[in-house]
């Protein structure tokens, strides 16, 4: 129980300004709003960092309603200075409210165990959410008959959670993002305090609250203005779908995203494919060639540590064994070992037809023996120098001498249409590699038209045998992907070559303007 | 300042302040090792403290003293002209002299020299070592044609300036008109000096030196400093200046001051790269630097050779060299006869090894610290990608080049960066000091530091930093040098005694220390009656 002689002194009695009162109703409007949105943010950003938001979502409601409890039960040692504890928790409320999307997008890449983190965050906004309504009620206790009194602010609390719940979905996740409505939410509970302690200016000293309160203010303001930039610094925020693994190797960064059926992969940032739409990237890769050899026994698969093209070939019959070559040990581990990704490409890194050497394809080509029937070069795009030399008239010569006589290989280049002259800088480098080369093209949703370059000891020919059951080639559209309009049509381009990387520099000019 | 001064040094423990307020014992050390040219060796032929030679007097038809390029260089030649009467007596445990090399388990890595560029059309003998190494590996038009997987890989150099790295050691961006001028200008007047010919129909500046002009219009360039010319010739573009600085320190480990014009000039004017599709200006390299060139040249002559041998006296006696070693595993000196003997050491050893030979002359040597930084993941940086050679505007030191730039396509694995340092600024025997006295931690923490500054994104990524210091490690073109009297009649004597050094021909290259090899052992063969087809 409290003390009745203070608290009467504390609390909004008949004679304490009546702006006070207003400002106190109105406060239990923001502090409901403001207390939702901070339970939606961290259930949101849970099941987008996470994944499984029905499980995310639930534990965190769970946890945030529990701690509202603890926070409840916790008022009633607030023995005196009720206006002044809620005005603390206001202010604490809009650090620990405001910055939680912010600070929790920077921790996930951090920390070891991002649950402790999030749920920490969770608790410790829940308990002071939770102080804020019997605080509010107990100062308020002498404006209105309790009847009135418990009517009013319930009524109130409901409103406000109903603003923030449509709010939330409609208006603040796509127009203002999670990190920005951390900050704006958090303003207004700092707008609260900053009111009251206004407010109370005359009856007693609030410097000390009001200097606390403006620094978090301006931290909030600070955090609204450098939005854009947090949101760069947390690699998670880049991603447009929720973040499922993540994992930088000594090579690369892996980040797996999940929304629904649709799993994707990136490699430093660089989408390599989505569930949606790879099996037409994949089919285009594997079938025009082993669709043109007799016997395809040999295959050799450059880069590809997804298993995904592998997939494609294995389901060959004539083929008898893959090998795979891709330099991150990482990658061919997690594909072959995560019973999620390995349902991707059906096990194919342990198929006992495979051998995977995680090695660096640049200086296994020049030791390697062939010859293979079939090459497959599927290898990140030139963004890099060091990646750029994957490209090069040197390294297809090697490859030409592991090709058999009448092999046929092909390796994915980039699009000809958003960088034409990057696409056939490629032909022209198998060319002066002693080959012949042929450009063909496929429509992949999510990288739009993609292109790939066979080539073979002799120019390639127009017959080709495909499977049963593919969902993308058919003997007509496997025929159209040879033909190029004239928006994507053949150019003359310089060689690619190892002291001079033309290839790298028109690939950074092309989609550099692409990109805007 | 040239080399980190002890503000440097604080600076540096800056960097580890936050560390020292956890108390500066969790910090753990840096792994690393310091070491250099063993100067221990170095200081007792000095002192000339060496027991007098006993037991038998070997004969040999050809001795070379000192294992370095030009040592190695001779005895390749002589094993191409099928004569095996020779040994070398190399004072280190290994050769290679500056060129030699390192290796960890993340890559080999230089320790001094680590390019050779595409040569000219005059370094005969060098083009035909190159063919033999298999790094010409055809011909097109007439022209070599250089192996690709050899030549240094896209993308050669770049430069940290302005916060961001540009491709090319040339500052690009923000530069005043006056700048461009000036830049235009000294570009239009090098290539003109390029293909200049003097009266003697020699062109102007060539490599190995010795096929340059001796007209005077050129050679008096030699008496003035490099910094005097560019003033009187109004380059006073501070873009300008500071890019041609890092240029003489690069090639001379010395001020544009302290070189003259002609050294100076001989840095732009001087390579015409013969090679067919246009690679001309391009440069050989490897991981291990011109160690790879060490051991390709050693693979030849292995048997000839004998480490941990120091020459510590050489004499003419009648018409036979009398050379006097002292092998440091076996702790006993032998006396040496031999028909020629081709002194192929530093000249101020040499100087002190023949004194009834040569004298000291005007040879001044640049003192260089070379660290290898063992990283975890590749260097990266705002704006243009990792390149071979990584150069700061902003820092003293020369940058950093990356050792397996040549042999890996992964872009973000661990690898070495090798990190020089020429201690220019300072009187070379001071600089020399203050190497010496310097610990391993503080030569760390002044490179992590100087690292970290270019590099922020390694930060956390540094294994190890193995020092390596060079005492005397180039020597200096200094005003004058061309005529220095005592050069003139090193390079001029005649057998028993020749001199064999790129020391000799005041330009610190590979190819003036294989050229300075090849004619030793040519003289050395002819003076024997040994019959063979000159590559000079
Ligand atoms: C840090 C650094 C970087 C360089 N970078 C390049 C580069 O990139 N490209 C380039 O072309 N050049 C470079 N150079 C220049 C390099 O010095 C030359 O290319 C070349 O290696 C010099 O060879 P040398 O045989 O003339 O001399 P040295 O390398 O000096 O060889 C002399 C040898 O004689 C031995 N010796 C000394 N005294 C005795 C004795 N008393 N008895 C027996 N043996 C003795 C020494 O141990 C040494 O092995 C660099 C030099 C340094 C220091």
């Amino acid at each position: 129980m409290g003390d009745p002689v203070r608290g009467d002194e504390d609390g909004a009695e008949p004679g304490a300004p009546a702006s006070l009162a207003v400002i106190l109703l109105v406060s239990v409007l923001v502090v409901a709003t403001c207390g939702l949105i901070y339970e939606l943010l961290a259930g949101t950003l849970a099941s987008y960092l996470l994944g499984d938001s029905v499980t995310q979502f639930s534990t965190v409601i769970g946890s945030y309603l529990f701690a509202m409890g603890i926070g409840s039960y916790l008022s009633r040692h607030v023995r005196h200075n009720e206006i002044g504890v809620f005005v603390r928790v206001e202010i604490l409320i809009a650090a620990l409210g405001g910055w939680s999307a912010a600070g929790l997008f920077l921790l996930f890449p951090i920390v070891e165990d991002f649950r402790v983190a999030l749920y920490a965050l969770v608790l410790a906004i829940g308990i002071l959410v939770g102080l804020e309504i019997p605080l509010l009620i107990r100062i308020l206790r002498h404006r209105f008959a309790f009847r009135d009194l418990v009517s009013n602010v319930l009524t109130y609390d409901y409103i406000g959670a109903l603003i923030a719940s449509l709010l939330f979905p409609l208006v603040l996740v796509p127009w203002l993002g999670m990190i920005r409505t951390g900050f704006v939410f958090g303003l207004a509970n700092v707008g609260v305090a900053v009111a009251l302690l206004l407010a109370l200016r005359g009856r007693q000293s609030v410097g000390r609250d009001l200097a606390a309160a403006l620094i978090v203010l301006a931290s909030l303001i600070a955090g609204l203005l450098a939005a854009d930039r947090i949101q760069r610094w947390s690699e998670v925020a880049f991603y447009a779908e929720p973040v499922v693994y993540a994992r930088s190797t000594p090579y690369q960064r892996i980040v797996i995203t999940r929304r629904g059926e649709d799993l994707r992969l990136y490699l430093n940032g660089n989408l390599q494919f989505s569930t949606r739409d790879e099996y037409r990237y994949h089919e285009a890769l594997v079938w025009p060639v082993l669709g043109r050899i007799a016997n395809p026994k040999q295959v050799l698969i450059l880069g590809g540590g997804d298993g995904l093209a592998a997939r494609e070939v294995l389901r060959d019959p004539r083929v008898s064994k893959v090998t795979l070559v891709d330099l991150d040990p990482e990658m061919t581990h997690l594909f072959r070992d995560v019973p999620q990704l390995a349902q991707l490409n059906r096990h194919s890194l342990s198929s006992p037809r495979m051998q995977v050497i995680n090695g660096d394809a640049f200086r296994w080509v020049r030791e390697a023996s062939g010859p293979y029937d079939a090459i497959l070069i599927d290898f990140p795009d030139p963004t890099e120098f060091s990646l750029g030399k994957l490209y090069t008239e040197s390294f297809y010569r090697e490859v030409a001498r592991l090709l058999a006589p009448a092999g046929v290989m092909t390796v994915q280049s980039t699009s000809p249409l958003i960088a034409p002259r990057s696409y056939w800088t490629v032909a022209s480098t198998l060319e002066a590699a002693g080959l012949s080369a042929r450009g063909y093209h496929a429509y992949v949703p999510s990288f739009g038209e993609w292109g790939f370059t066979m080539a073979a000891h002799a120019p390639p020919g127009d017959t080709v045998i495909l499977p049963a059951g593919l969902r993308f080639l058919t003997q007509a559209s496997e025929r159209a992907m040879f033909d190029f309009p004239p928006d994507m049509a053949r150019r003359p381009t310089p060689v690619n070559r190892l002291d001079n990387q033309a290839l790298v520099r028109s690939f950074a000019e092309e989609w550099g303007h692409y990109d805007g | 300042m040239a080399e980190p001064t002890r503000r440097d040094a604080l600076k540096a423990g800056a960097v580890g302040a936050g560390a020292l307020a956890l108390g500066s014992c969790a910090k753990p050390a840096m792994a690393g090792t310091l070491d250099g040219a063993d100067w221990r060796r170095g200081h007792m032929i000095r002192d000339g403290k060496f027991p007098a030679p006993n037991g038998a007097e070997p004969r040999v038809g050809i001795l070379i003293a000192g294992g370095g390029v030009a040592g190695l260089a001779a005895a390749w030649r002589m094993k191409a002209a099928g004569f095996d009467d020779f040994v070398v007596l190399e004072l280190e445990d290994r050769v290679g002299g500056n060129a030699r090399s390192g290796r960890n388990p993340v890559s080999a890595y230089p320790l001094g020299a680590h390019y050779l560029p595409v040569p000219n059309k005059e370094a005969v003998a060098l083009r035909r070592m190159l063919q033999e190494f298999g790094m010409i590996v055809g011909e097109e038009g007439g022209a070599p044609i250089f192996d690709p997987y050899q030549l240094c890989a896209d993308l050669e150099e770049r430069l940290l300036w302005r916060g961001g790295w540009q491709e090319g050691l040339y500052p690009a961006s923000g530069l005043s008109r006056e700048d461009e001028i000036q830049r235009d200008r000294f570009t239009q007047a090098m290539a003109q000096l390029r293909n200049a010919v003097g009266a003697d129909g020699r062109p102007a500046f060539a490599i190995p030196r010795v096929y340059s002009s001796a007209d005077p219009a050129y050679t008096a360039l030699d008496k003035v400093s490099f910094a005097a010319w560019l003033d009187d010739h109004g380059y006073s573009s501070p873009v300008l200046r500071a890019y041609l600085r890092y240029c003489c320190r690069d090639d001379y480990g010395t001020e544009p001051d302290d070189v003259s014009a002609w050294a100076g000039l001989h840095y732009f004017a001087a390579r015409r790269g013969w090679a067919a599709r246009g690679d001309g200006d391009r440069e050989l390299t490897w991981p291990e630097g011109n160690g790879r060139l060490v051991s390709l040249l050693l693979e030849q002559t292995a048997d000839h050779v004998r480490p941990a041998h120091s020459v510590f006296a050489i004499a003419q006696q009648g018409d036979e060299a009398v050379v006097d070693s002292f092998d440091h595993k076996a702790g006993s000196s032998t006396r040496w006869h031999a028909s020629c003997v081709i002194v192929a050491m530093p000249h101020f050893v040499a100087a002190r090894v023949a004194p009834a030979h040569t004298g000291k002359g005007r040879f001044r040597y640049a003192p260089w610290v070379v660290a290898n930084v063992t990283v975890n993941r590749h260097p990266k940086g705002r704006g243009v990608g990792l390149a071979w050679d990584n150069v700061s505007t902003g820092s003293d030191s020369l940058g950093y080049v990356v050792a397996t730039h040549q042999s890996a396509s992964g872009g973000d694995g661990p690898t070495v960066l090798t990190w020089y340092l020429p201690l220019s600024k300072a009187s070379p025997p001071e600089a020399r000091k203050l190497m010496m006295t310097r610990t391993l931690a503080a030569w760390q923490r002044i490179i992590e530091d100087d690292l970290l500054t270019m590099n922020p994104d390694l930060a956390g990524a540094i294994d190890r930093i193995d020092v390596w210091r060079w005492g005397h490690a180039m020597i200096s073109p200094t005003p004058g040098f061309l005529t220095d009297p005592v050069r003139t009649a090193a390079i001029e004597a005649r057998p028993p005694v020749l001199f064999a050094h790129s020391d000799l021909s005041g330009l610190s290259l590979f190819e003036e220390a294989h050229y300075r090899g090849v004619v030793a052992a040519e003289t050395a063969l002819a003076h024997l009656g040994h019959s063979f087809e000159s590559l000079i």
